[in-house]
């Protein structure tokens, strides 16, 4: 039999979806053609944003090639618009005169941007912000000209106005409203985003109408109704779009702005169907994706004759892709009357979250700067959830609800199955669980591939990677297209520590030329990764290279902003004595060191000192150094603990410097910091350390992966045990294995949130001959570490380091 | 002015290195690359004054210690996109020793 005849105008978003639904659902049900007015396959229109600012390439945002729609045997025609539909012969027309019959009709045409009826609009230089050919206009423009203005401070005006910032041009936006995007926000959020916009150098002006664009040939500059001007050599409008059913109104197809169509995505013609942003759904018409996939789906099963599907409308929420900025805004978030709203608004820290409850259930919700509940807001939201009972805790999030109050994984795991994860998509958790277990899924795009989570907006990528982490725990690794090591390689850290191990590479030279770098030495981000990978994979055989060290860790010491260093040497445990305080002030007399400065880390700091003078330091110091520049060990806090302290419960101090004294010299991906406290209390600040040890009555508690840094972090729990060789050999272990799998520069807290806690737990506390491995892994590891302070200031190695040159003598030309 | 000034021999500054003089008006770093090519530059980045000598050399570039700003040896311009240049100095090698003009 014969296989009927598909045809579809619009090779966008919305219509590659339903081919792709309907391939999945009935492959060989027809033979398939596809008109598209642009010269490129299917792209992702949503990331043309991101292209803009130079975060993505066109290539990266391709969904479907030309070769997909040639596997599938879709005959693809680009470039080539449908003029006409002819339904008494059930045929379509090109431009071009080509005439194509069908047995059934996708019109999935999108929208046209609205293109303001003022003078000069037909200007070179005026365009709108669609497609690919709009972006290479807007780099080209970027190039060449100063000034861009951009109409509308909506969604799309407020990405093309960022994204032609990062081109370095001085833009301007203009808004007719009163504040921004006054569709997804309120007054006090527009304000808040305009601030933050303003800081990155954005400019506005509000409660402006453009009254002509002037200019000879190319834009020059735009007048606005009350008589001002400013100079523009490109106008984006971005001013609204329109669906675009020019052909279906021609055909006699009943159109209400958009395509109308009834539950099945039919339009009154039921040979013909329309999806996406031309469709006219109950009377709306969308401009997001996530209803349009929903739509495709709907629309697809139809196709498939299968007829379970309905399409009954969407609730949207919006975020907006501008690097640096959260916002998340849902629903009706004026909430008119009978409504009630719960709004928290902290302007120091920039955090703005209104939530509009009506009947006990939540309505609407505009969150800035956090929005982290974005999702589980939303969930409630759709679901219309009675939220009675969790009022009181509502506005604090999700996490207050349960005790974790820990962030990355945990939270994924904390997560019920049921939570949407993927807006755009509409996927859920259980749906990624579920495919990553039952399809075997291990990288992000294995999840984009198979459940389309994160692969449209990609504002959930982050939760989509907690989520393969937690379900997978040490299997996952990230997707190796995000992290090439540097510019010199495409290779990741994971493939350049995998080669070393395997091929035994020994000398970074080997590296680079085994792994085909494309520059003759790296360069000061790789060489640093490489010596430590080489020397963590093979301790003993492979050399130290000092020039592939940061100044830092060559001079052991920590260079200042004029020049010069500062040195900490190591006070073991954070105890000292009269004696060593004595030296210290002696030293510091001696020696006229500018600065003495009880560090963060318990400990002492001599800052100030020359380069020429550090070796002369160090030998008067006579202590050891306290790596406080290295990737390595730095400070063991301790507290007091049973020796003095009414609470203490265990000798803390001992624990302390036995760890300490166990673990100097040891290098790492990056520092590593532990806090030994003698009960809950924790007086060291454990919770915040790569390591804490948490003295109790029966034994100790041991945390791992804190950070107190940059982005804080709580350790979690990883082990109990009673004695303090246990303490010893778990410490020792988790190092090893972070010291073996974790990528340069990752700190404990990253490196677990990326290969999940429960793989440490597994290789570590469940597994007791993989700990003592790994404990002597290390153990052997740091055999034979000698002090570098010792070996400068006393064995007199590497003089010349510290040595200026001297003129030997002058000759005349 | 005119005339060369005898430094040191060429092993005494490290490959992928570099050694510091102090003239009379400014440090000068006598940076030499992993082909043994030698430049001489004034010791101060273009950005805030960081010790260039101090910092790691690659190709014929070296990043600036203090905030990684990256200097072509050969004119002492920053590598795009930052902006900003050092002096530079003529430097010979002779014999295995090295000579600055300065
Ligand atoms: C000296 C000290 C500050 C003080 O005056 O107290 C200090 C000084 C520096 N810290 Fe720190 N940190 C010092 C305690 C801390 C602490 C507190 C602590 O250790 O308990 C933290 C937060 C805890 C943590 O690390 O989790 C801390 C978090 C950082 C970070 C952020 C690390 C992160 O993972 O986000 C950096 C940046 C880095 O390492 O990449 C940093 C980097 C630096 C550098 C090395 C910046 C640099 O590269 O030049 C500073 C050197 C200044 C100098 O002139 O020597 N410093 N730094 C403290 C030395 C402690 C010691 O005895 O070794
Ligand atoms: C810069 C930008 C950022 C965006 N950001 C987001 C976001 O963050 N989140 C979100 O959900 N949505 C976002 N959107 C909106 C989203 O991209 C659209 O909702 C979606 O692409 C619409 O899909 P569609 O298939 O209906 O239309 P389109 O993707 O526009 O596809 C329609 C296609 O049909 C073609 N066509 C039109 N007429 C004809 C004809 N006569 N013959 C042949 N072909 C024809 C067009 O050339 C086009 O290729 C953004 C849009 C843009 C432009
Ligand atoms: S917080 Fe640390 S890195 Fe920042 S200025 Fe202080 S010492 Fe330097
Ligand atoms: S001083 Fe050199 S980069 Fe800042």
């Amino acid at each position: 039999m014969e296989k009927m005849k598909l045809v579809m105008i619009g090779n966008g978003m919305a219509g590659a979806r339903t081919l792709e639904e309907l391939l999945k659902l009935a492959p060989g049900l027809y033979e398939i053609t596809v008109f598209g007015a642009e010269s490129y396959a299917n792209y992702n229109r949503i990331l043309l944003s991101q292209v803009l600012s130079g975060e993505q390439t066109i290539r990266s945002i391709m969904l479907n090639d030309v070769d997909w729609y040639a596997e599938k045997g879709i005959t693809l025609h680009l470039n080539k618009p449908v003029a006409k539909i002819n339904r008494a012969h059930r045929t379509v027309q090109t431009a071009d005169g080509e005439i194509t019959g069908y047995d059934r009709l996708i019109i999935a045409t999108g929208s046209t941007p609205i293109i303001l009826p003022v003078p000069g609009n037909d200007l070179e230089g005026v365009i709108s912000f669609r497609s690919i050919h709009d972006v290479d206009a807007m780099i080209e423009a970027s190039a060449k000209f100063g000034h861009a203005v951009v109409i509308g401070g909506g969604l799309l005006g407020l990405e093309a106005a960022y994204g032609l910032l990062s081109r370095g041009m001085d833009v301007t936006v203009v808004h007719l409203a009163e504040w921004l995007m006054e569709r997804q926000l309120d007054q006090a959020a527009g304000r808040m985003l305009q601030k933050s916009l303003e800081a990155k150098g954005i400019k506005f002006l509000l409660q402006k109408q453009t009254e002509c664009i002037l200019g000879e040939g190319r834009a020059r500059a735009i007048r606005f109704t009350d008589g001002t001007e400013i100079p523009a050599e490109l106008v984006v409008m971005a001013a609204g779009i329109r669906p675009n059913a020019a052909l279906a109104e021609a055909a006699g197809i009943h159109c209400n702005r958009g395509i109308v169509v009834n539950d099945t995505m039919q339009t009154y013609d039921p040979r013909i169907y329309a999806v996406g942003e031309c469709a006219s759904h109950r009377g709306v018409s969308y401009g997001l994706v996530a209803p349009l996939f929903e739509m495709a789906k709907v629309c697809a099963n139809h196709l498939a004759e299968l007829g379970i599907g309905r399409y009954t409308g969407s609730a949207i929420s919006t975020k907006l892709k501008v690097t640096g900025i959260d916002l998340f805004s849902a629903g009706d978030f004026n909430g008119g009357e009978h409504a009630e709203e719960i709004v928290m608004h902290d302007t120091a820290s920039g955090i703005y979250k209104k939530l509009v409850i009506k009947d006990n259930k939540l309505v609407g919700s505009i969150l800035y700067g956090n929005t982290v509940d974005g999702a589980w807001y939303f969930q409630l939201l759709r679901e219309g959830r009675d939220i009675a009972d969790i009022r009181d805790s509502l506005l604090l999030g999700q996490n207050h609800l349960g005790n974790t109050g820990h962030q990355g994984e945990n939270r994924a795991a904390a997560m019920p199955d049921s939570m949407e994860v993927c807006g755009c998509n509409g996927v859920t958790k259980g749906c990624i669980v579920k495919a990553i277990k039952e399809k075997g899924l291990f990288t992000l795009n294995d999840v984009r591939k198979h459940t389309k989570a994160s692969a449209s907006c990609g504002s959930c990528t982050g939760l989509v990677e907690q989520i393969l982490a937690s379900t997978l725990g040490g299997a996952y690794t990230p997707t190796p297209v995000e992290k090439p090591v540097c510019a010199c390689t495409d290779h990741t850290h994971a493939e350049v520590r995998m080669a070393i191990r395997k091929h035994k590479l020994l000398t970074i030279p080997e590296v680079i030329s085994f792994m085909e770098w494309s520059t003759p030495d790296g360069c000061a981000s790789c060489r640093p990764a490489l010596n430590y990978y080489l020397i963590s994979t093979w301790p003993h055989e492979a050399k130290d290279d000092p020039r592939s060290r940061h100044i830092n860790e060559r001079v052991h010491a920590n260079i200042q902003k004029l020049g010069d260093y500062s040195v900490v040497p190591r006070m073991w445990g954070g105890v000292t004595t009269p004696e060593q305080l004595r030296r210290i002030a002696d030293v510091a007399d001696k020696h006229q060191i500018p600065a003495i400065k009880v560090t963060g880390g318990q400990r002492i700091a001599l800052a100030g000192i020359k380069k020429e003078d550090l070796p002369k330091v160090w030998g008067d110091l006579g202590m050891p150094s306290g790596y406080a520049y290295g990737k390595s060990l730095r400070s063991v806090k301790t507290c007091v603990g049973n020796a003095f302290c009414r609470f203490g419960t265990q000798n803390t101090l001992g624990m302390g410097i036995d760890l300490e004294k166990a673990f100097w010299g040891m290098w790492a991906p990056h520092k590593v910091k532990l806090g030994i406290s003698g009960c809950p209390r924790n007086c060291s600040e454990a919770a915040i350390k790569d390591i804490g040890v948490i003295g109790v009555e029966s034994g100790w508690e041991i945390y791992v992966a804190g950070n107190g840094g940059t982005k804080t972090e709580v350790a979690q729990f990883f082990a109990k045990v009673k004695t303090q060789e246990e303490v010893m050999e778990h410490a020792a272990a988790f190092l090893e294995l972070y010291r073996q799998e974790g990528y340069y520069m990752e700190r404990t807290a990253q490196w677990t949130q990326r290969v999940g806690l429960d793989y440490a737990k597994k290789r570590v506390v469940e597994d007791e001959s993989n700990r003592k491995t790994l404990h002597q892994q290390l153990m052997q590891a740091l055999e034979a570490r000698k002090d570098p302070w010792e070996e400068f200031a006393v064995k007199g190695v590497e003089q010349q380091e510290f040595k200026v040159l001297e003129i030997l003598d002058e000759v005349p030309l | 002015m005119n005339r060369w000034i005898k430094l040191a021999a060429l092993d005494e500054i490290p490959p992928l290195g570099a050694r510091v003089i102090r003239s009379a008006t400014a440090d000068i770093a006598v940076f030499r690359t992993a082909k043994d090519d030698v430049y001489a530059l004034r010791d101060a980045c273009p950005h805030k004054g960081g010790p260039l000598s101090q910092g790691m050399v690659a190709g014929n570039e070296v990043t600036c210690p203090l905030h990684g700003m990256r200097i072509c040896l050969s004119d002492g311009k920053a590598v795009a996109p930052d902006n900003g240049c050092v002096t530079t100095y003529p430097v010979k090698v002779e014999n295995g020793i090295v000579y600055l003009r300065i």
